[in-house]
């Protein structure tokens, strides 16, 4: 096991290499505009785009500017400068990840207690009048775009532009510590917005593995046993989780995705919104940088639901 | 005779499917006495594991349209609520399966899973509980049941989880048994250590057995009576002994002839039953066997043959069309290694469907 | 191991010094573990098959028996050339095909053909029988006219009694045994030299089994088939086969005609097996029962010497030290045993055979 996990990390850390490298090549190939440019003003100087340029480390050929960014990131922990406000990437992204963090956890939260409840109920009601509605609405959630939903989000319950004035509308996001309670109230509805096609996504998968659970020898077993039938149904969760639990990394990136317009929707200053300036502005560093958080996040995932995976199942933990 | 453990009446069986109404249980009558073993015989598709199932109330969820009776101790199983019936189930009627391995839960441990059984019917402590089941684990046969209480399935072999399945049957000190197949799935080793496993039990606790199988040879190793199943129906029941030195039902006698048998000489043609078992959801009528039976007359086609005692053993009861007569003269030749020659037309042709 | 040659003692109705069809010479098959943080290492091998020698002779029917995880079906994938043996030699027809690829493999092909055990997932479901019974036909580009090759697929139908005229339905429509036929016609397509038959029967309904028997007995006998017939339920390959090998932990125990070796099984194991089979006689029930205790070792770690000496009730000190070869201990049977079984043990164990056709001598 730990054999194993030792070569998922070192995999893990390979992959992130070639992101760096991929991100890296990626802005510099496609014709963005050139930062140095952006930077200089109105009508600059060739020299002042030249001094800029070397400021910027960005004459130096492309192969020494990626080992310098990658010696920078692996050595130092320094994911560079952002070209317009000097400051740090880190600090950047370090400013901006509790919003960033208190959008997608709670939204994980939302998506899985929804999605694996309503899953659940579904297959055991099946082809009632709740699973038909429930799996018909996951449908539509699966189907619709996250920053349309988001909109119609605000324009229906928020308290400015909506047609109930429910919950706290764009850009009423304040930190955790600042006002608890505007906190979450501000996050009601980008958490629900941002879980809904996940959570859509795996009500509809958890239906699936428990109706088929469900038809196991074992579960016959269990009745036979003389269990109450609560219990019966627990037996059933906990083998229906399994397979899903693989396919909760994968979901993240497309949480993290997400999040970007999410953020931008509905104005919450976080790391996806970062993220969308610095592309805006051809912030080669601040890119850089938040797609290697992301991956990072999308990697660790994906180990923690393979160790999660072999946890779960004893018959995975030998092999 | 004393009372019967169990004493199932009439007891239909009906699944409706989008195909119409599948008639699994066709109206079967049989009793279980205390201590005592019954085989139910018959191929797949006969209704021997639905009436089982239907006696644990386990039929019900699938949508089942039952009616009959099944008596269990002053009960009636079929209108029991399902509170009571649960309290039944895996506590005075256990119930084990074919395949060992998808009958155990894989992600809990062995140990949980009879530590469950207990607590489903008594006020135990987890303790007071892991210690009985480490208790029967032993009981059953385990080597190191210490140890082996806290493995998973997987980690047993295929005999060692039959041995635990029976372990967790017998948590509760069943009055009766109900094995389906228990040693289908296993090896021919392992299948007579289960066998034996299961008549020492019997002889230790004193439970009554219902063993359903499709080997002839499983049963009259084990069971007392025998209960011949064909098409939801009852078709032969007697003493065990009976069934195999004279048997009524020409199904019957497709079962015996129709398997290769150690001690018979190489030489020795096989007959085979012609013919496909047929659909449950349109049976033929009359004698449901009436298309695949070598010796049926045009108006076994009409004729619902009723499960009757043979004219000198009041215990045999058959349901046959034929004259008894008929049926002694063609079972002495098929005994004899003859083939009568109403069988011999056909044998080969399977019918063309 | 021993010497092969010893199994080509003349079997009845065989020509003298006719070559065997089939021969294998301590044929070895080892699936590799591995292990390893990155480099994947060899720990260690499942010993599947560990030394299997055995001669199928033209005409006859050879039985391997054994219990799950013996080798059975390794065996028979080594001799079908679906797996390639770790070590050992193989001969087909006088040809070694031992490391034989392309096209002579092919031809091997041609002249191997296999029943399988389900036939419910061994017929692709959206094929008409038709074409999945001159399958054959196209993959070794025979009969390219379209009427020819349903003519011979048609006859072929009728050889294992199906109807014809259903041609061109598809396998859901057939019952399991006719299903089976299906298979045995499609194997029987390319007149093959050797028919390999894995558990034909086991996944079959009591009373569709025998019809299967019957036809594979009738087809023995009209062809003159050369068979391979593998199954766990002693009964049946008794009925069907002339010799009979049973294996245990990759290796053959003990091999010889299948008259002589149930009603005297020498090899304790044997012994054991028979005395397991459940009897389908209520009297017969004097025997005294050789039930074997615990479980079959694992083949990736087998006992050292005599594999089964863990298990056996008359193992002594010799049997974990020295392999004992296979050798006639007197019966005409092939024997791989230090101490084999002796009448008296047999006698006591009440076994349910023919005991009155053990050959003289």
């Amino acid at each position: 096991m730990t054999g194993y996990v030792i070569r998922r990390v070192v995999w893990g850390i390979a992959l992130l290499i070639i992101v760096c490298a991929l991100t890296f090549l990626l802005f510099r190939i496609i014709p963005t505009g050139n930062p140095a440019v952006l930077r200089a003003g109105r009508d600059p100087q060739p020299q002042l785009i030249k001094e800029i340029e070397r400021v910027l480390g960005l004459d130096k050929s492309l192969p020494t500017q990626f080992w310098d960014y990658i010696k920078g990131v692996f050595l130092h922990f320094n994911f560079g400068y952002s070209y317009y406000s000097q400051q740090s990437v880190l600090s950047l992204i370090r400013e901006r990840l509790p919003a960033t963090l208190s959008l997608t956890l709670g939204a994980a939260v939302v998506w899985m207690v929804a999605g694996l409840s309503i899953g659940i109920i579904s297959a055991l009601k099946r082809r009632t009048f709740w699973d038909r509605a429930s799996m018909g609405t996951a449908l539509v959630l699966i189907s619709a775009p996250e920053f349309w939903l988001g909109l119609l989000a605000l324009l229906l319950f928020s308290n400015d532009i909506g047609k109930l004035h429910l919950f706290p509308g764009a850009g009423s996001y304040v930190g955790l510590t600042a006002d608890p309670l505007k906190w979450f109230t501000s996050l009601i509805m980008p958490w629900c917005v941002l879980a809904a096609g996940s959570a859509a996504v795996f009500a509809r998968l958890m239906r699936g593995s428990m109706i088929e659970t469900m038809d196991e020898d074992y579960i016959r077993t269990a009745r036979a046993k003389g269990l109450p039938e609560r219990r019966v149904i627990r037996q059933g969760v906990r083998s229906s989780i399994n397979p899903i639990v693989t396919l909760l990394a994968l979901e993240v990136g497309v949480l993290l995705g997400g999040a970007v317009l999410i953020e931008y929707v509905f104005n919450i200053p976080g790391v996806g919104l970062l993220a969308y300036h610095s592309i805006v502005q051809s912030d080669f560093e601040v890119i850089q940088g938040t797609v290697l958080l992301a991956s990072m996040f999308i990697i660790i995932a994906n180990i923690a639901a393979d160790i999660g995976y072999a946890y779960l199942d004893p018959r995975v933990r030998y092999s | 005779m004393a009372e019967a453990l169990l004493r199932v009446e009439d007891l239909r069986v009906e699944f409706p499917s989008e195909d119409g109404v599948v008639h699994a249980v066709d109206g079967i009558t049989y009793q279980v006495q205390q201590g005592k073993t019954l085989g139910i015989v018959g191929e797949s598709g006969s209704g021997k594991t639905v009436s089982s199932l239907t006696t644990l109330g386990l039929t019900r969820r699938q949508g089942a349209r039952i009616s009959g009776r099944i008596m269990f101790g002053g009960r009636d199983l079929v209108s029991l609520p399902e509170g009571e019936l649960r309290s039944i189930r895996g506590n005075e009627i256990a119930m084990i399966f074919q395949d060992p391995l998808s009958s155990l839960h894989p992600l809990y441990k062995v140990g949980r899973q009879l530590i469950e059984a207990l607590q489903a019917h008594k006020d135990i402590s987890r303790s007071a509980a892991r210690s009985r089941a480490v208790e029967l684990l032993g009981l059953v046969g385990i080597p190191d049941p210490q140890r082996r209480v806290d493995e998973y399935p997987h980690e047993f072999s295929g005999g060692m989880r039959q041995r635990a399945m029976i372990a967790m049957a017998l948590a509760n000190d069943p009055k009766l048994l109900i094995a389906d197949e228990p040693t289908t799935a296993l090896d021919v080793t392992v299948q007579a250590q289960i066998l034996a496993l299961m008549e020492r039990l019997q002889q230790e606790l004193g439970m009554a057995i219902v063993i359903i199988t499709h080997d002839l040879g499983v049963v009259a190793e084990v069971a007392d009576d025998i209960a011949v199943m064909y098409a939801g129906r009852i078709v032969e029941t007697a003493s065990a002994d009976a069934v195999f030195s004279s048997p009524e039902h020409p199904y019957t006698w497709g079962l015996l002839k129709s398997i290769p048998r150690l001690e018979a000489s190489r030489s020795e043609m096989l007959v085979p039953i012609p013919g496909t078992p047929p659909s449950l959801i349109r049976p033929p009528s009359g004698c449901h066997f009436h298309p695949r039976c070598a010796y049926a007359q045009p108006d076994h086609a009409r004729i619902d043959p009723a499960l009757e005692p043979v004219p000198d053993d009041p215990s045999h009861f058959v349901a046959c069309l034929l004259e008894p007569e008929e049926r002694r003269r063609l079972w002495a030749e098929l005994k004899a290694g003859r083939i009568p020659e109403q069988a011999l037309a056909d044998v080969s042709a399977e019918g063309s469907s | 191991m021993s010497d092969p040659e010893l199994q080509i003692a003349p079997g009845p109705g065989e020509r003298a010094g006719e070559e065997p069809l089939v021969e294998a010479r301590d044929l070895v098959k080892h699936f590799p573990i591995t292990r390893g943080v990155f480099l994947q290492r060899k720990v260690g091998a499942v010993k599947a098959v560990d030394g299997v020698s055995f001669a199928v002779r033209r005409g006859e029917t050879l039985g391997i028996v054994g219990e799950t995880g013996c080798g059975k079906s390794t065996t028979a994938r080594l001799v079908m050339r679906l797996l390639e043996s770790t070590s050992g030699q193989l001969t087909f027809d006088g040809q070694d095909i031992t490391k034989v690829k392309g096209a002579p493999l092919k031809a091997i092909r041609r002249d191997v053909q296999m029943i399988f055990q389900d036939p419910y997932s061994s017929l692709n479901p959206r094929k008409t029988i038709g074409s999945i019974i001159s399958e054959p036909f196209a993959i070794h580009g025979l009969l390219t006219e379209k009427d020819e090759r349903r003519k011979a697929v048609q006859e072929l139908m009728e050889t294992v009694g199906l109807n014809p005229e259903h041609y061109n339905r598809y396998p859901h429509e057939f019952s399991g045994g006719q299903r089976q036929r299906i298979g045995v016609a499609r194997a029987l397509a390319l007149k093959p030299k050797l028919l390999i038959a894995d558990e034909p029967v086991s996944a079959l309904d009591v009373s569709i089994q025998a019809q299967v028997l019957n036809l594979l007995r009738d087809l023995q006998r009209k062809f003159g088939l050369t068979l391979i017939f593998i199954a766990h339920d002693l009964s049946v390959v008794r009925h069907m086969c002339d010799r009979v090998a049973v294996m245990y932990l990759g290796r053959i125990v003990e091999i010889g005609s299948g008259d002589a070796l149930y009603a005297f099984p020498r090899h304790p194991y044997t012994g054991a097996l028979l005395s397991a089979v459940p009897v389908a006689d209520p009297s017969r029930h004097g025997g005294k029962r050789r039930l074997l205790t615990g479980d079959v070792p694992s083949p990736a770690n087998p006992p050292k010497a005599c594999r089964f000496h863990t298990r056996c009730p008359k193992a002594q000190d010799l049997c974990s030290i020295e392999d004992p070869p296979l050798e006639d201990k007197g019966t005409g049977v092939l024997t791989a045993c230090h101490f084999p079984l002796t009448r008296e043990e047999v006698a006591e164990m009440g076994l349910a055979t023919v005991t009155q056709s053990t050959p003289a001598g």
